[in-house]
């Protein structure tokens, strides 16, 4: 192996990489996997190391330990500009050169890359992000939101393998941060591979296949709804017309459910636990058909549903309660 | 052998060119130095008596050049200071690490569009110069002006001295956290060619054709040198990460 060549099925196999800054610790035996077209959401809380693991696999910033692969590379100093060719970082400050225009922000950086048809590339680049007609504004003139999207127009040039995203809504307003939004979903259908990392939980629900949870070390990975699923226990919450008579002995004999706890005069917390019957979707008819049975007015089953929000809270608060 | 993307350097300075044709302050300030560099040479010759002994025309031909001489020794010192400290500063700086640009690319860009327009400035002073001599000093002055080693000085010196000041205020730049200590810094930096030329100006040092030569000589080495440790200095990750190393 030269050390050049694509390895493996992944864009980043990220192995027990660990940062120190003398005595502090950036980030600590950190790995994951993230598969070619991916959308991968990197969340934690500020300073929990997100934008220096992203500095770190985009080349800025030496490991103290752990290995890496990234867009097929090993992540080496040799190795530095390969890489560096293959992959684009959006850094959450956009950094453009506000007396230049937009078109001159991306020359420059296509003359960077060595773009073999610039001036194409570019205009791409800018009817991807919807301007085209601003390209002989400059970048002092655009609004927070536009500049965003010139900086996602600049990460676009190099067609890269994999675009790191560090915060790209942040200090946006809600319709901008929406138009950002649309644009990485139409990354997405585009193949690009993107590692994201966001402090809007609900941003990262929507747009990534996975998010990884990170406070300095890895405190979770997976799916949203499997994060949700390892954290809480699944519950129905039941209200009926009045009271039960007698409700341990009504509530434990229903199917699927593990445990009760009153939530009002008429409300109940069922805890569905039995793996079978796993989804509250699943144990809701049953419930219901027993509670009729059993001669209550039901008035409504509805799923506890826990948001990323809650898994991530959760996740720091336990952090915050270990620090004490 | 290091090898150079040439493209990638030429990109650099048509950037950085336009970005300071941009800014009408430093335009302004770069307007107006050499018009004040070169009024005191022009007083210092027209009023010159000519029936005067050829030493003392000699000598303040020697200083007028010399005045002159601070042009490419300040003008890129401020600016070349700028370099890396002011990407950080205007925040541009990481989105340029991240490119493929090597780090002697960066700042060979950087340092050739600094020396582009000190060297129009600094030629264009000399012209005004010259030809204003020609035109109007007493020929006798006018003569002694044209000596070859007088025009030989500012045409050899104007561009290894630019390069001493533009490489000292880079090299300071890759290293400062501060845009006005680098650039307080990088004034000082610019200063010990211009001593050693007022030591010779002023006869402390004698000077000769031999002396000027190799002091180029040795001076163009210093800035061929100055390139690699400049860019030996610049270390992405400090840059990036700022004092938490």
């Amino acid at each position: 192996m030269t050390g050049t060549e694509p390895i493996g099925a992944h864009a980043l196999v990220v192995e027990h990489l660990t940062k120190r800054f003398g005595p502090r610790v950036a980030f600590d035996d950190v790995s994951f996997t993230v598969g070619y077209g991916e959308v991968f959401g990197f969340l934690g809380p500020n300073g929990a190391g997100k934008t220096t693991t992203v500095r770190t696999l985009g080349t800025l910033i030496a490991p103290t330990s752990g290995t890496a692969i990234v867009a097929g590379l090993p992540l080496t100093p040799a190795n530095g500009e390969a890489i560096r060719r293959k992959i684009s970082i959006m850094p959450e400050v956009p950094g453009l050169y506000t007396r230049l225009t937009v078109a001159e922000n991306l020359e420059l950086v296509a003359g960077l890359y060595e773009l073999a048809d610039p001036a194409q590339r570019i205009a791409e680049a800018l009817t991807a992000v919807s301007l085209a007609d601003r390209a002989d504004d400059t970048c002092g003139s655009l609004s927070k939101g536009l500049r965003q999207r010139v900086a996602i127009a600049r990460a676009l040039l190099n067609e890269p393998t994999v675009l790191f995203l560090d915060e790209p809504t942040a200090g946006l307003d809600p319709v901008a941060a929406r138009e950002v939004h649309e644009l990485i979903d139409d990354l997405r259908g585009r193949g690009v591979t993107i590692f994201l990392t966001t402090h809007r939980l609900e941003e990262a629900e929507r747009l990534c296949d996975r998010v990884a949870i990170l406070n300095t070390t890895l405190r979770m990975i997976g799916r949203p709804q499997e994060l949700r699923a390892q954290l809480f226990s699944q519950t129905l919450a039941v209200r009926l017309r009045a009271p039960l008579a007698e409700p341990d002995r009504t509530l434990a004999d229903l199917p699927a459910v593990d445990g009760w706890q009153a939530t009002g005069d008429a409300g109940y917390q069922l805890t569905v636990s039995d793996p079978d019957v796993a989804a509250p979707g699943v144990a809701a008819p049953g419930v219901a058909r027993a509670l009729v049975a059993a001669g209550a007015d039901v008035l409504s089953i509805a799923e506890s549903r826990h948001s990323l929000e809650d898994v991530y809270l959760e996740l720091v608060d336990e952090d915050v309660e270990g620090q004490r | 052998m290091m090898s150079i993307s040439w493209r990638r350097v030429r990109t650099m300075v048509r950037k950085e060119l336009r970005d300071l044709r941009r800014n009408r302050f430093i335009l302004g300030t770069m307007a107006v130095a050499p018009v004040v560099f070169v009024a005191m040479p022009m007083v210092q010759i027209f009023t010159f008596n000519a029936a005067s002994p050829s030493r003392g025309l000699s000598a303040r031909i020697g200083l007028s050049l010399l005045y002159m001489l601070i042009i490419p020794s300040t003008i890129p010192s401020a600016l070349a200071a700028y370099a890396i400290v002011g990407e950080r500063d205007q925040g541009t700086l990481e989105a340029l690490l991240i490119t493929p640009i090597r780090r002697e690319e960066l700042l060979l860009g950087k340092a050739l569009a600094v020396l582009l327009p000190t060297l129009v400035i600094a030629y264009a002073v000399f012209g005004v110069f010259f030809t204003a001599v020609a035109i109007f000093a007493a020929p006798a002055v006018a003569s002694a002006v044209f000596e070859t080693s007088h025009v030989l000085v500012p045409l050899l010196f104007t561009p290894l001295l630019a390069g001493w000041s533009i490489w000292a205020g880079i090299a300071i730049s890759t290293r400062s956290s501060d845009v006005r200590v680098a650039q307080q810094l990088a004034t000082f930096a610019s200063l010990p060619p211009l001593v050693l030329a007022a030591l010779m100006s002023f006869g402390v040092i004698k000077p000769s054709v031999g002396l000027a030569l190799g002091l180029a000589a040795a001076l163009l080495a210093i800035d061929v040198q100055g390139w690699r440790l400049a860019a030996a200095g610049l270390d992405r990750e400090r840059l990036i990460a700022g004092g938490r190393r």
